[in-house]
């Protein structure tokens, strides 16, 4: 029984590298303005299908890892995405039971409040280079999210 | 690990702490991360690691254009070599014919300013450095060059390419460096214009093909054409580097100040290498110190 319910966390490792490679991967600037947080919805996959595997813990590194990778300060993204988790993580077993679509929503407002933390402290510590883009990005991902779901269950059995 | 949620404690709940509970310790960890990040001091050091343990992941993300670069150059055919090369010859004879007169010029220089000897350049080293193709923020104008800490690269140094001032260094690592281009909505630059004179500030707009120059008066001698150059205030930049060419300027008779736009000269080239430049101290073009800048103000009788 133990043995069956081993937790994937080599494919959540993996899985989270790829999405903060894709994350910070040059793009042209029109596709780079559109670009969803993948890193969100990565850690929004595991946190509803595997929440004990990576914990809060790989989803918080994660966000210092980007908060390095693009010089933002310190915290602001991890701190975002932990909270991303965490809901996440609260609601996994009601959320585990919606269709796609409905899931697709729920990820829709997760990385709304993901934009919106970001911005805020973006705001507080006077970095704030904003534009109307990073509204759209939130909609965007929630179209992905069918997509990223389907290729990231493929990386571990659920049971 | 078990505090993170072993397997076998998964769906028992009550064993280890709450999702809560963990949650509010790494949002208290990443609000004091923040406080500590804003206020400077020991966290720098940290971030000058973690800069370290992120260069490998960021050079993963190079590798693809990177691997594109080569393959593109290892199967370019004669021709376009041979055009290339041709290219090249043109301009090295132009900048030739250029220079010849240097030595002429700086010795006429020196004669003007009443030294007994040549002044050396102001630019006493250089470094070559690769720019790695990761996107720091569509938003910002930043970019990361394979140089850091280990090669003697230092915060606000000036960095530019062959044809001008491309920015300065905002944050290193041990291996690689963040720059801020002087077109990041951040960043200002004291510079002058080379004709006339007139001295002012040109800030970025975060568009990497134009810059701003808000505080300059109406009756100012600024026309389109001109071309800017680095004036030496502002402690980071020597004096005379190139920026950028004014190219347009608009004078509302009912403001006070003229609104400048300029497109900077400086520009990644496709070979993707940046300078990064040290000046000599003590030398009439170096950047101004603070003592040099310090105004002493008249008493008032």
């Amino acid at each position: 029984m133990n043995f069956a319910r081993r937790e994937p966390r080599w494919a959540v490792f993996f899985s989270v590298l790829v999405a903060l490679i894709v994350q910070v991967m040059p793009l042209p600037d029109w596709l780079a303005v559109v670009r969803p947080s993948f890193l969100g919805l990565v850690i929004i996959y595991w946190g509803i299908f595997a929440p004990h595997a990576g914990g809060i813990f790989a989803p918080w590194i994660a966000g210092v890892a980007l908060d390095v990778f693009k010089g933002d300060v310190l915290g602001q993204n991890a701190l975002a995405i932990a909270l991303m988790a965490y809901v996440t993580m609260t609601l996994h077993q009601r959320l585990r039971n919606q269709t796609l679509v409905q899931q697709s929503l729920f990820v829709c407002l997760m990385l709304y409040a993901n934009e919106v933390v970001v911005w805020g402290i973006e705001g507080w510590s006077g970095h704030s280079v904003s534009s109307h883009w990073r509204w759209i990005q939130p909609m965007i991902g929630a179209m992905l999210w069918p997509f990223i779901a389907m290729l990231v269950g493929r990386t571990h059995s659920k049971n | 690990m078990a505090v993170f949620g072993s397997g076998s404690s998964r769906s028992l709940g009550g064993r280890g702490p709450s999702f809560g509970f963990r949650f509010f310790c790494y949002a208290l960890l990443s609000v004091l991360l923040m406080f500590w990040d804003k206020r400077g001091g020991w966290l720098d050091t940290a971030r000058y690691g973690l800069q370290a343990a992120v260069y490998p992941l960021q050079l993963a993300v190079n590798s693809p254009s990177a691997a594109w670069h080569w393959l593109e150059e290892s199967f370019t055919t004669r021709e376009t070599l041979q055009a290339e090369v041709d290219r090249l010859r043109g301009q090295l004879r132009d900048q030739q014919l250029i220079t010849m007169r240097q030595a002429a010029l700086a010795q006429e220089n020196a004669t003007l300013r009443g030294l007994n000897s040549l002044l050396p350049d102001v630019i006493e080293k250089r470094l070559i450095g690769e720019v790695i193709s990761v996107e720091v923020s569509t938003l910002r104008q930043r970019l990361v060059v394979n140089r850091g800490g280990n090669n003697g690269v230092f915060k606000a140094q000036p960095v530019v390419t062959g044809t001008g001032v491309l920015g300065q260094v905002f944050r290193t690592g041990p291996f690689s460096s963040e720059i801020i281009l002087i077109t990041d909505a951040e960043h200002a630059l004291p510079v002058q214009v080379l004709r006339s004179g007139v001295r002012t500030i040109a800030l970025g707009t975060g568009r990497a093909t134009s810059l701003e120059l808000p505080y300059v008066p109406q009756n100012y001698d600024v026309v389109v054409g001109d071309v800017l150059v680095t004036s030496g205030l502002g402690r980071v930049f020597p004096f005379g580097l190139p920026v950028a060419r004014v190219t347009k300027v608009e004078r509302d008779p009912t403001q006070p100040l003229a609104r400048i736009h300029a497109a900077p000269m400086a520009g990644i080239e496709s070979d993707r290498e940046v300078l990064f430049i040290w000046a000599r101290a003590n030398h009439p073009a170096a950047p101004a110190t603070a003592a040099e800048l310090a105004v002493e103000v008249p008493k008032q009788p």
